[in-house]
């Protein structure tokens, strides 16, 4: 058995004097594509958001690679990949450029790989517009477009397959699962109906937790 | 296998594309980088016309209206630093870069300032002129100006950061900053004054170096910390 990427030990998180789970334990383990399930409302974004590190909103203990995440704070960011509800698109900014400066922080990358990507996603030809002028779904899709350049273990795509057509959200289910075989880490959220192969499920209901495979 | 990795871009890299990427936006939308410049010409026009267009009234306060104003352009332009990289997302992957925070606000600030504090600096000689100052006021101006306006964007950041979360952040914005910021307007202001009276200047120059150096070594940490608290309430 690999050793876990992420483990929480009885995290706890309350919002607006609600409490949206309590005593959640799981482990995040390589090679695995993991689904957070639960109602509006239930904390799936919450949860999401406390795993990459943007909420302080929580109690409980965090490992990162079974250490303290709070003492391995750049070693966590350099393996964590996070996309959010918005898309973090500039929409003056061309697919391109967007991309470019997606990755700076990340890792050396020619523009060449960017373009095969961006063409990958369905974008070719759009890669000198500005984003404002694309639609819902393109802007969606410069987004993930960054999954196919990612080299981060660990995803977590938070509703990923809104605004995005059948086609794309079949395309988006085999690259979750090419990852996972490749021994990736995924989690994600979707109110879609999506089949990938092995997923385990975590689903958030209010003040009743279950984690099963 | 994919394998955790250690290696990150550098610091320095990472903040230079931070850098570039917030000049291109705002290339794109160059209407804007004119507002702070517009608002500073009319605030300074518009003193000779409301007060008094007398030489001397103009040759005292001038320094003094030309600081006001290009303290109040740039708490206009504070809350724009922020607001659209916390609209589009583009923040919280800001945060989640594995450089240290606080050098990436440092490059955001900078960015800012060049957008709006250098612009201030370079029209200030014109305004000078207008206002009736002498050569060497309006050199000590200037270079007080380029003292003081990084500072004003360093603190400011603070405050945007800080007010990030509320829907109209400006008053709030204003009263938590404007009282940091009237220290820099006192000694920004008393340097030129001292001047036009052939006073030393180098003890105000010093100070307002001090602020410089103070602001440049502990704000962006406040205002990194102020943007995880934003976000994390968001």
């Amino acid at each position: 058995m690999s050793e876990p990427l992420l483990q929480a030990i009885n995290l706890q998180c309350e919002r607006d004097q609600r409490e949206l789970f309590r005593d959640l334990s799981f482990s995040i383990l390589p090679a695995t594509v993991t689904r957070v399930e639960g109602a509006n409302g239930s904390g799936k974004t919450t949860l999401l958001r406390i795993l990459a590190g943007l909420s302080d909103a929580w109690a409980g203990q965090l490992l990162w690679c079974g250490k303290p995440r709070a003492r391995m704070r750049e070693s966590f960011l350099r393996n964590v990949l996070y996309l959010g509800h918005r898309p973090g698109i500039k929409p003056l900014l061309s697919p391109l450029e967007n991309l470019r400066a997606l990755m700076a922080g990340r890792r050396p990358i020619t523009d060449k790989v960017l373009t095969q990507a961006l063409t990958r996603t369905g974008l070719a030809g759009y890669e000198q517009v500005p984003c404002q002028n694309l639609s819902a779904g393109q802007q969606r899709r410069v987004a993930l477009a960054r999954l196919l350049v990612a080299d981060e273990p660990l995803w977590l795509l938070d509703e990923v397959f809104t605004a995005i057509d059948a086609s794309g959200v079949a395309a988006i289910e085999n690259l979750l699962q090419e990852r996972a075989a490749e021994g990736g880490a995924v989690v994600f959220t979707t109110h879609h109906n999506v089949q990938i192969a092995g997923t385990k499920r975590l689903v958030l209901t209010p003040r009743a937790v279950g984690y099963d495979d | 296998m994919i394998k955790p990795l250690d290696q990150a871009v550098g610091s320095v890299e990472a903040m230079k594309a931070v850098f570039a990427r917030d000049m291109k936006v705002a290339f794109r939308q160059r209407q804007d980088l004119l507002n702070p410049l517009l608002f500073f010409t009319m605030v300074v026009t518009l003193f000779p016309l409301g007060v008094s267009p007398e030489i001397s009234f103009l040759q005292e306060a001038g320094a003094g209206i030309l600081w006001v104003a290009a303290l109040l352009s740039v708490l206009l332009s504070l809350d724009h630093l922020f607001r659209h990289d916390f609209d589009d997302g583009t923040l919280e992957q800001l945060v989640l870069q594995p450089q240290p925070l606080f050098l990436l606000v440092l490059a955001k600030t900078m960015a800012h300032w060049v957008l709006t504090g250098l612009p201030l600096v370079l029209l200030a000689p014109v305004l000078g002129v207008m206002v009736h100052l002498d050569g060497n006021s309006i050199a000590i101006l200037c270079l007080t100006l380029l003292m003081g306006t990084p500072v004003l964007s360093l603190i400011g950041a603070i405050g945007a950061a800080l007010t990030l979360g509320l829907r109209s952040a400006g008053v709030l914005l204003s009263l938590l900053i404007i009282p940091l910021y009237i220290p820099v307007l006192i000694f920004g202001t008393g340097t030129v004054a001292a001047a036009t009276e052939g006073a030393p200047v180098g003890a105000y120059l010093a100070l307002l170096g001090a602020f410089l150096a103070l602001a440049l070594t502990l704000a962006p940490f406040a205002s990194a910390a102020a943007l995880k608290v934003s976000l994390s309430n968001s």
